[in-house]
This record gives C-alpha cells, sequence and structure tokens, in this order.
C-alpha cells in the first residue's frame, strides 16, 4: 500500500517533500494517477494538494493575475477575472478533456504534464505566462517557455513545487482565438491546435500577432516569423495564406497514432486561414 | 487509514487503506456497485460520482480524498420522494439500453442541470460530453435531460 498524504499548508508540504522525497504529487489525478495505473511511473508514496488553500483561486493584483497551480480548470471556467482579460484561455478550458476531467484537472499539472498537447499551454504561451516555482526557502519566477524542457520535461528540480502562473493584463489584443483539431470534440487530445491574439485596428490592420501551436513540436512552437508576416498587414486571404505557408515549415511534428506529420504542417497552416473571421 | 465522510447522506467512518481508488471502495467494500468502472483512465465517465455536489471520476480519485467530503453515488440520489427528476426522466423517455452508463449519465445531468438550470439541446450534448454510451444511445439520454428541465420547471 501506498501512503497518501494530504497536507493542508505549504509548510507541511515542504516537510513532507523533506522526509518523502520519492513520493509523487498531484492535484486532480487526471494524469499522474493514470500513469501510475499504467504502470508508466512508480512511487512509494502519494502527496495530494487538493486541501492546500494556498494554492487555489484567481488573484488579481493590479497589472497581474495570479492563478494558483491547484486551481481546477472548471473554477478558471466560471472566473470572471479570466473571462474579463483572458478569452483565449478560457477558448482552450472549454475544450480540455470533459466536464468531470475540468472539475478535477488544474492548471499547475496541465502545465507541469508539459504534454505538446497540453490544451492551456498554446495560450498560456502567447500570453506570456510566467510560472512562480517554491521550495523550502525559496522561490523564483520563470517565463512558462523557460519552464517546460521538452515532452513531459521541465526544470523543476527535487523539492521544488510549481506554485502559481502569472499572467500579465494587457489592452493590446482586442482579438483571442483558439481552435484545436481532435480527433472528436470532447475528450481529444490535440492533433494541433493553435491559439492566437492579435491587436487589429479598425482599419483591419494586425499591429501585434501572437501565436502558439500545440501538437506539432516536442514543446509548444511560437514562431517570429510567422508573426512578422502577420505584423503591419491588413487580415486577408492573401497575408493569411502567406503566413499559412510559412507556418507549414515552422513547426516540427512527427507521426503518430493520431496523425501524420504531413497532415499536422498542412492543418497547422491552415488554421491561421480561420482568422479572416476577424477581418475588418 | 481512518476516513470520516458523508456517504449519500448518512455520515460514515471506515477504516480503509489510502490508496484504494474510490471506485473500488464503493463496489468492493461498501457493496454500492451502481457505479461502474469501464476505462479506469478518466475517458467514459462510467465511474462517476458527485463530490461535494460537483462531478467527479471515482476511478481518478483515492480514498484519502474523501475526507470531509459528501459523496452522492446513483445509490443516494432518490430521495424521500422517490426518483429524482433526471431518474423519472431517464424511465420515461426510454433512455437505458444496456444500463451501463446510465448511473454517470444521470449523474453527469443532475451536476449539469444544477449549474445550468435551463440548457440548450447543445448545452446539454457538452454537459454529457465526459460519458460515453457503448449501445450509443445518446438521442433518448439527452432527450430524457430535456424531459427532466422541463419537469423541474412544472
Amino acid at each position: 500500500m501506498r501512503e497518501v498524504f494530504l497536507p493542508r499548508t505549504l509548510d507541511e508540504l515542504w516537510d513532507l517533500l523533506l522526509r518523502r522525497p520519492e513520493a509523487a504529487i498531484y492535484a486532480g489525478g487526471t494524469d499522474v494517477l493514470v500513469k501510475l495505473r499504467a504502470g508508466l511511473i512508480s512511487a512509494s508514496g502519494l502527496i495530494c494538494l487538493e486541501r492546500i488553500e494556498e494554492l487555489r483561486g484567481v488573484r488579481d493584483q493590479g497589472d497581474e493575475v495570479y492563478i494558483g497551480a491547484a486551481t481546477t480548470h472548471r473554477a478558471l471556467l466560471a472566473d470572471p477575472v479570466i473571462q474579463e482579460y483572458f478569452p483565449v484561455l478560457i477558448q482552450a478550458l472549454s475544450v480540455l478533456g470533459s466536464p468531470p476531467v475540468r472539475n478535477m484537472g488544474t492548471i499547475g499539472g496541465n502545465v507541469v504534464t508539459a504534454s505538446p498537447a497540453g490544451d492551456t499551454l498554446p495560450p498560456l504561451y502567447v500570453l506570456d505566462a510566467e510560472v512562480e516555482v517554491r521550495w523550502g526557502d525559496g522561490a523564483k519566477r520563470l517565463p512558462l517557455s523557460q519552464f517546460i524542457l521538452g515532452p513531459g520535461k521541465t526544470s523543476l528540480g527535487p523539492g521544488q513545487l510549481l506554485t502559481g502562473v502569472r499572467l500579465k493584463k494587457s489592452a493590446d489584443y482586442n482579438v483571442h482565438h483558439f481552435e484545436k483539431v481532435g480527433q472528436r470534440k470532447a475528450l481529444a487530445i490535440a492533433v494541433v491546435s493553435l491559439a492566437a491574439v492579435l491587436k487589429v485596428s479598425d482599419s483591419g490592420r494586425i499591429e501585434k500577432a501572437r501565436l502558439a501551436w500545440g501538437s506539432v513540436g516536442p514543446t509548444v512552437i511560437r514562431s517570429v516569423e510567422v508573426e512578422n508576416a502577420l505584423e503591419g498587414r491588413i487580415i486577408s486571404r492573401n497575408t493569411l495564406g502567406r503566413a499559412a505557408a510559412l507556418a507549414q515549415t515552422a513547426v516540427s511534428p512527427i507521426d503518430d497514432i493520431r496523425a501524420s506529420a504531413a497532415y499536422r504542417c498542412t492543418v497547422a497552416g491552415n488554421l491561421l486561414l480561420r482568422l479572416i473571421n476577424y477581418a475588418r | 487509514m481512518k476516513i470520516n465522510f458523508v456517504l449519500n447522506g448518512r455520515e460514515i467512518e471506515l477504516t480503509v487503506p489510502s490508496d484504494i481508488r474510490v471506485v473500488d471502495l464503493l463496489r468492493e467494500e461498501l457493496d454500492l456497485t451502481g457505479t461502474k468502472e469501464s476505462c479506469g483512465s478518466g475517458e467514459c465517465g462510467a465511474c462517476t460520482i458527485l463530490v461535494d455536489g460537483q462531478s467527479r471520476l471515482s476511478c481518478l480519485m483515492l480514498a484519502a480524498q474523501l475526507q470531509g467530503r459528501e459523496v452522492t453515488t446513483i445509490e443516494g440520489l432518490a430521495g424521500d420522494k422517490g426518483r429524482h427528476p433526471v431518474q423519472e426522466a431517464f424511465v420515461s423517455a426510454g433512455a437505458v439500453q444496456c444500463g451501463f452508463c446510465t448511473p454517470g449519465m444521470v449523474l453527469a445531468a443532475v451536476d449539469l442541470l444544477e449549474r445550468r438550470p435551463d440548457p440548450s439541446r447543445s448545452e446539454i450534448r457538452e454537459g454529457l460530453s465526459g460519458n460515453l454510451c457503448r449501445c450509443t444511445g445518446y438521442q433518448k439520454i439527452v432527450d430524457a435531460v430535456e424531459m427532466a428541465v422541463h419537469r423541474e420547471e412544472g
């Protein structure tokens, strides 16, 4: 039998991590408990984060919004601050997993699992999210793009915990867009996804563009080249078509059971064409 | 370990291995076999229960996590006055084929109607999208939830 711990404070957690460094940490259980049962990870103990109040909730801190790592997707979907400032994240959360998975799974879990197909990741990349990492007697902040190193790999060290995600409020973007292509609507692991935030002028000119693709590389893929191909131009089929062609070469997908690399390249480009809906 | 929680309206105290899955605790230890297990990995919804009123997958929860919670399984849904309106509607609409997904579907619908008392048909489909019916009897299941909405109104 594995011991299961439910610490109530971070201080209790740091003590536990010292005593049981080999224990697996989970919050919603929708990734870790599945892998544990499948024998993909082993652990002699389990630490569940769901009772640590400090890790839950959304805090509006003026220019920034702080999201506790153990905040569930359902809580984020219902949060007025997230709804107001980060619609691109809301769009991704609303197609993540299924209702019960959203009731259980957390944003911190989605980040630490570091799957290239993690639905919250492309929105967090375009929003230039930072993560907060804490340990017994220290803390640091770093860009999400430096925290995630590869498929399932993060820069978390022993005894460290991802405690929160920070997003800057930006009045810049008036277009928030997320689309996921999967094999079905619910419970789909993305074949390709695209998050885009744009600042579009009244005349339809793209003044600023941030794009990120999921499931087409070892981590979420961003492309300055494609963003440059959009910025300064009027949203049109031509502009988007050229950017889509560039996007097909910017991504580096693999063949797997869900789709071929060639199909993913095509879709990664074609998903950009949907931005025509935001032409003025 | 010793855990205390409210199960279908009754406070209980149990001594259980802390890492036993909730679905196993319910079915094997407590003989509440209304909760089903199918995929065991969170993809089918057969093991759905309500924890503090929200739908959860009992195959992805460990017994220790029940401490202090209120749990409702399909066995506890009917009240003193008889079946829950959603259960009643499933019977009237004939929304049951083999029945294996039914407990999960009913509890998912109860959770949905709690959040959204007057859902559209597409919102019902979305609300039940975490639950698979291997008989593919979805139309009547959605009909049943629609029927439950109107009954609750009336």
